[in-house]
C-alpha cells in the first residue's frame, strides 16, 4: 500500500509540476498567443472583441496569481480553450481523437514490444552459448544503435514507398470513414503496421536484454537448483520459477520506459503522418497555438502518469513482498 | 566399497592438454575484450578526426548550389545531392562538426550535473535527500521529448538553446544511477573510517567516494553522449533547431522536408542516420568493454560458453558427464 | 572388511568432478568412493572447499556449469545417475533421493505459497491435487509447523520454519535416501537443536537412509552411523562414528576434533590445523595433506597414500599405516 501511495504522489506532484510549466512559459516570453492569433486573422478584430479573446485564453491584467487558478479550474474542467492555428475549433476535440490514435498506437507498440522481447529473453538466456544467445543480443544492440526515426524513414521507404506492401501514412485509408467495420478496422490495422513495426524492432531490443539479464541473475540462485531437483519439467522451472522472478525487476523498468516509448512516439507520428498528440504538438508549436499546445502536452504527461499507475498496480499483484508494506 | 576402487598414482590422470589451453584461454579472453575497445575506439577517433578537420576534408561549401537537385551518387557527387542542390558528402563531413561538439558537450554536462545533484542527495541522505530526490523523479517522470520540444519552441534556436534545454531535461538519470550507487559506497567502512578522522564533507566525497565510481562515471558519460547525439539529432529533425545550420539532424530534416522518400532519393537521409549509428556503436562498444573490464561475473560467463563450446558440449540443465577414455 | 548382507542403497565409485575456470580445470573431487547402507546415516565431513556439497550435487546432477563431472559412477538401486539423460533424471529425482539446501531462505521460490511449492512436486508425480493437499497438511504435522503457514509466503516465515518447510518439501515423496547438505549452518544453534532432533525422529518413523553433509564434526557424532572425512577432494578417513572420535587414525581427522570445543567435555586447549587449503588447481605432490600435517614423512610428498583398511571397517589414507 505504501509503494502505491508513494509512487501516485510523485504521479501528482508530476502533474502539478506541468500545469505550472504549461502555465508559466507562455507568460516569460514576450508578447501573447492573442496577438499571434490577431496576425493570422490578419487584424479583423475590433478592440472588444481582442479583449474578449484575451479573456479567453486567460491572458488578463489580474494578479498573476489570479491567472494561476484561473487557468487551473478551467483545465480541471476541461476547458482548453480555442484552437488557435484551427480557430475557432476547440481544443478538447482536436485532442481527443488525436489522444485515441496515440493510445491505439502506444498500447500495440508497449505491449507487443515488451511481451516478445521478454519471451525471446527468457529463451535466450535458458540455453546460454546456444545460436540465439550468440547472435539476438549483439544484433538488437546493433539495431538499436540507429536513431529510431532513421528506421522508421528506412522501412517507409523501403517497405511503404519502394514494394508498396504498406501504407505510407495516416491512421487509415483516407477513402474510407471511421466506423466498426471490418474494413475499417483492417485499414488501420494495415496502417498500424510500419508505425508500431519500426518501434518494435527497437525497443525489444531493450526488453530482451534487460530479461536475459535478470534471467541469468535468477537461474544461478538457490532455488532454481531446488526446483530442478524436485524434478519439475523444464518449462516449468523456466516460466514459474525463473521467470515470474525475473520478470519483476522489468516490471520496474517497463515503468519507467513507458515514459520514454510514449513520449519518443511523436517521432514515428511524424515520420508516418500518424495523426496521434505528437503529431498534433508539433504542428501546434511551430503555429504558435499555445493553447492546443498546454493541452496536448498535459494530454501526453498524463498518459504517461496513467500508463504508470497501471503497472504499479500490477507489479503490486506480482509480487507478494511488495504487499505487506 | 570404499576399499575395492583403489587407485594409484600413476593410474591418476595424466597432463590434459586442456591444462595447456588455460593460458591460451586468458590471452585469448584478454584479446577479445581489447578487440571490442579498440573497435570502438578506431571509429570514434575517425569521426572526431573527420570533424577537426572537417574544412580541409570536405569537397567545397556545405551550403552551395553544386548541382541539380536530388542527383543520386555519381564521380562527381560521391554521395549525390541534396534536395537544394547541394553536396551531401559536403554536409555529411562538415556537419559533424555540430552533432559531435552537442553530443560530447551535452554528455559531458548532464554527466556533471547529475552528478552534483546525485551525489548530495546520496551522500548527505536526510531532508536533502528526500527533496532532491523527489525533484529528480518528477524530471525523470516527465516525458523527455514533448517537455524538450515545450522548451525548444519558447527559445530561439541554435547551438546554445538545444545544450540548455538537453542538459535540463535528460541530468535525471544519471543523478539517480549516481545517487544510488553513492548510497552504497557511503556505507563501507573505508568512507566511515575517514568520518570518524574528521575529514570534511566536500574532501570525503572527492577522494573517497567519487574515485570508486570511476568506471560507472565513464560508462554513463559515454552512455549520455550517444543520447546526446540521438536527441539532438531527433530534435533537429522536428525542426527546433536553426535549419540553417549544417549537421546530422537538420539534414534529415531537409530530407524529410523535402519529401526525399516520396522521390526515392534515399542518399539524402541515409548517411547522416548512418554516422550517427556508426558513432553510437562504437560507444557501445566502448561501454562493453570497460564493462567486462570491470565485472568480474560477465567475464566467467564469457569463458564458461566458450569452454562449453569446445568440448562439444551443449549446456543442458543437467550436470554434463564426460569419461577420460571417451575424451 | 564387513561385506553387508543386503546390497547398498547408495555407491558411489571413483567419483571425479572438475570445474572449468580461466586458470585451468580445477579438480574439486578426486576419486570419491563411498556407499550408503539401507537405514544408516553416513556423515561427510571436512572443511568449506574440500568438496563435499559439490558431491551432494553430482549425485542428482544439479552441478552448474562450469561443473563437469568427468568420471566414476554413481549407483543408486541398480541405476547409475551419471549414465541417465534428462527424462530418466527427472523421474529419478526426488522420488528416489532428495535434498535439503544449505540455506532454505533461498531455496524457496519467494513468490510462490509455500503450499504451491510443496505440492508442485507431487501433482508432477502423479497426486491428485486433494491428496496432495492432505499430504502437505500431513507433512507440516510431522516436522511440527502449524498446517496453516502452507498460504504464506518465504519471506513471511522464521529462518527455522523455512528450513523445516525445505525439509517437509524433501520429504514429500518419500525417499529412500535423503541428502542433508550442511541443513543447519544458517540457523542459530537452539534452532540447529531443535532440526536435528526433529530428523533425528523422522529417519526412526520413516526409515530413511541419510547422507549427512557437514564441517561440524560435532554435530555427527550423536547423529550418524558412519562417518567420511575429506579434505582437498578426497576421502582420507572413513570408519564407524563411535569408532572415529575413539580413533581418529588420519592426522586430519585429528586436527579436526581438536578445534572444536566441547560443551561437556573437560577443558583442554583448541588448536587449529596450521597452514590453510591447498590450491586446487596444483595440489600439492604425494599427500595432499603433508604440507600441513605434524606426521609428515618423506614419502608423503613423494606418493600418495591409498585408502587402506587399518582395521575391520575402518579406514584411512595415510603412510602412517
Amino acid at each position: 500500500m505504501k509503494y502505491l501511495l508513494r509512487h501516485l504522489g510523485l504521479y501528482l506532484v508530476a502533474i502539478w509540476v506541468s500545469l505550472t510549466l504549461n502555465f508559466l512559459l507562455p507568460r516569460t516570453m514576450p508578447g501573447d498567443p492573442v496577438t499571434a492569433l490577431i496576425g493570422r486573422m490578419h487584424g479583423k478584430f475590433s478592440p472588444e472583441q481582442i479583449e474578449a479573446l484575451r479573456k479567453a485564453y486567460g491572458f488578463t491584467n489580474a494578479p498573476i496569481l489570479q491567472q494561476y487558478f484561473a487557468y487551473l479550474s478551467h483545465v480541471l474542467t476541461g476547458d482548453f480553450g480555442l484552437s488557435i492555428s484551427a480557430y475557432p475549433a476547440k481544443v478538447s476535440a482536436i485532442i481527443s481523437t488525436a489522444l485515441m490514435w496515440t493510445v491505439l498506437l502506444g498500447i500495440v507498440t508497449l505491449l507487443v514490444g515488451f511481451v516478445l522481447g521478454t519471451i525471446l529473453g527468457v529463451i535466450v538466456a535458458w540455453r546460454r552459448g546456444g545460436i540465439l544467445d550468440s547472435v539476438l543480443p549483439s544484433l538488437f544492440n546493433f539495431i538499436g544503435s540507429f536513431p529510431y526515426f532513421f528506421l522508421a524513414m528506412l522501412s517507409l521507404f523501403i517497405l511503404g514507398f519502394l514494394l508498396k506492401w504498406f501504407p505510407m501514412s495516416h491512421a487509415y485509408s483516407d477513402l474510407l470513414s471511421p466506423g466498426w467495420t471490418w474494413e475499417f478496422v483492417g485499414s488501420v490495422a494495415l496502417h498500424l503496421v510500419l508505425p508500431a513495426g519500426t518501434v518494435i524492432l527497437v525497443s525489444v531490443g531493450g526488453w530482451l536484454i534487460g530479461m536475459r539479464s535478470t534471467m541469468i541473475a535468477v537461474l544461478a540462485e538457490d532455488y532454481i537448483t531446488m526446483a530442478e531437483a524436485k524434478g519439475l519439467p523444464q518449462w516449468q522451472v523456466m516460466f514459474q520459477y525463473a521467470m515470474r522472478n525475473a520478470i519483476l525487476p522489468n516490471f520496474t523498468q517497463f515503468g519507467m520506459s513507458i515514459g520514454f516509448i510514449l513520449g519518443g512516439q511523436i517521432l514515428t507520428e511524424i515520420v508516418f503522418s500518424y495523426p496521434g498528440l505528437g503529431f498534433y504538438l508539433v504542428r501546434a508549436v511551430t503555429a504558435h497555438d499555445y493553447p492546443l499546445m498546454q493541452a496536448l502536452f498535459l494530454m501526453i504527461t498524463v498518459a504517461i502518469l496513467i500508463a504508470n499507475l497501471i503497472v504499479d498496480l500490477l507489479y503490486v499483484r506480482l509480487d507478494p513482498r511488495v504487499r505487506v508494506s | 566399497m570404499s576399499a575395492s576402487m583403489q587407485i594409484t598414482p600413476s593410474e591418476k590422470t595424466p597432463a590434459r592438454p586442456e591444462r595447456a589451453q588455460s593460458a591460451q584461454l586468458e590471452f585469448f579472453r584478454g584479446l577479445l575484450s581489447q578487440q571490442k575497445a579498440l573497435f570502438g575506439i578506431i571509429i570514434l577517433a575517425i569521426f572526431l578526426l573527420v570533424a577537426i578537420f572537417a574544412p580541409v576534408i570536405s569537397p567545397g561549401d556545405p551550403t552551395r548550389y553544386v548541382g541539380r537537385q536530388n542527383q543520386p551518387p555519381s564521380s562527381e557527387h560521391w554521395l549525390g545531392t541534396t534536395g537544394q542542390g547541394q553536396d551531401v558528402l559536403a554536409q555529411v563531413i562538415v556537419g559533424s562538426r555540430i552533432s559531435l561538439l552537442v553530443g560530447f558537450t551535452v554528455g559531458l554536462l548532464i554527466t556533471l550535473l547529475g552528478l552534483a545533484i546525485g551525489m548530495t542527495a546520496g551522500y548527505l541522505g536526510g531532508f536533502a535527500d528526500g527533496l532532491l530526490n523527489v525533484f529528480t523523479n518528477v524530471f525523470l517522470i516527465i516525458p523527455a521529448l514533448p517537455l524538450l520540444i515545450t522548451l525548444a519552441s519558447f527559445l530561439p534556436p541554435g547551438i546554445v538553446t538545444v545544450t540548455f534545454v538537453l542538459t535540463i531535461t535528460s541530468w535525471a538519470w544519471p543523478a539517480r544511477v549516481f545517487r544510488s550507487q553513492t548510497l552504497s559506497l557511503r556505507e563501507k567502512d573505508f568512507v566511515f573510517a575517514s568520518v570518524v578522522s574528521g575529514e570534511g564533507t566536500f574532501r570525503i566525497i572527492f577522494t573517497e567516494i567519487l574515485p570508486n565510481m570511476m568506471s560507472l562515471v565513464v560508462s554513463s558519460f559515454f552512455g549520455n553522449v550517444i543520447y546526446a547525439i540521438g536527441a539532438d539529432v531527433g530534435l533537429a529533425f522536428l525542426g527546433f533547431e536553426n535549419v540553417t545550420t549544417v549537421s546530422w539532424g537538420t539534414m534529415l530534416y531537409w530530407s524529410q522536408n523535402n519529401s526525399a522518400l516520396l522521390q526515392g532519393a534515399w542518399w539524402t537521409f541515409v548517411p547522416p542516420g548512418l554516422c550517427v549509428a556508426l558513432v553510437a556503436f562504437a560507444t557501445t562498444m566502448l561501454i562493453y568493454a570497460v564493462d567486462e573490464i570491470t565485472n568480474p561475473r560477465l567475464k566467467t560467463e564469457k569463458e564458461i560458453s566458450s569452454v562449453l563450446k569446445k568440448f562439444h558440449i551443449t549446456a543442458r540443465r543437467s550436470t554434463p558427464v564426460i569419461h577420460e577414455h571417451a575424451a | 572388511m564387513n561385506t553387508p548382507p543386503e546390497p547398498a542403497l547408495l555407491d558411489v565409485r571413483d567419483l571425479r568432478v572438475e570445474y572449468l575456470t580461466a586458470r585451468g580445470p580445477v579438480g574439486a573431487v578426486d576419486g570419491v568412493s563411498f556407499t550408503v547402507n539401507p537405514g544408516e546415516v553416513v556423515g561427510l565431513a571436512g572443511e568449506s572447499g574440500s568438496g563435499k556439497s559439490t558431491i551432494a550435487h553430482a549425485i542428482l546432477r544439479i552441478l552448474r556449469p562450469p561443473a563437469l563431472i568427468t568420471g566414476g559412477e554413481v549407483i543408486f538401486a541398480g541405476r547409475d545417475t551419471l549414465k541417465m539423460d534428462e527424462a530418466e533424471l527427472e523421474s529419478f529425482r526426488w522420488s528416489n533421493i532428495s535434498i535439503v539446501f544449505q540455506s532454505a531462505m533461498n531455496a524457496l521460490n519467494p513468490v510462490l505459497r509455500v503450499r504451491d511449492q510443496l505440492i508442485d512436486v507431487m501433482q508432477h508425480h502423479g497426486f491428485p491435487k486433494d491428496q496432495a493437499n492432505k499430504r502437505a497438511k500431513d507433512l507440516f504435522d510431522l516436522i511440527g509447523i502449524d498446517p496453516q503457514r502452507l498460504d504464506a509466503y518465504p519471506h513471511e516465515l522464521s529462518g527455522g520454519m523455512r528450513q523445516r518447510a525445505v525439509l517437509a518439501i524433501a520429504l514429500a515423496l518419500n525417499p529412500d535416501l535423503l541428502i542433508l547438505d550442511e541443513p543447519t549452518t544458517a540457523l542459530d544453534v537452539v534452532v540447529q537443536k531443535d532440526i536435528l532432533y526433529k530428523i533425528a525422529k523422522l529417519r526412526e518413523v520413516l526409515g530413511l537412509s541419510i547422507l549427512f553433509i557437514t564441517h561440524d564434526l560435532s554435530l555427527l557424532v550423536e547423529f550418524s552411523t558412519r562417518i567420511l572425512i575429506m579434505y582437498a577432494g578426497e576421502i582420507v578417513e572413513n570408519a564407524p562414528a563411535h569408532e572415529l572420535f575413539n580413533q581418529p587414525l588420519h592426522p586430519y581427522t585429528v586436527g579436526l576434533m581438536n578445534s572444536f570445543p566441547s560443551i561437556s567435555g573437560e577443558k583442554r586447549r583448541l588448536t587449529g590445523i596450521p597452514g590453510s587449503p591447498p590450491d586446487m588447481v596444483a595440489p600439492p605432490t604425494g599427500c595432499r595433506f603433508h604440507p600441513r600435517c605434524p606426521k609428515a614423512m618423506p614419502i608423503c610428498s613423494q606418493t600418495a597414500p591409498i585408502m587402506k583398511a587399518v582395521s575391520a571397517d575402518h579406514s584411512a589414507a595415510c603412510h602412517l599405516y
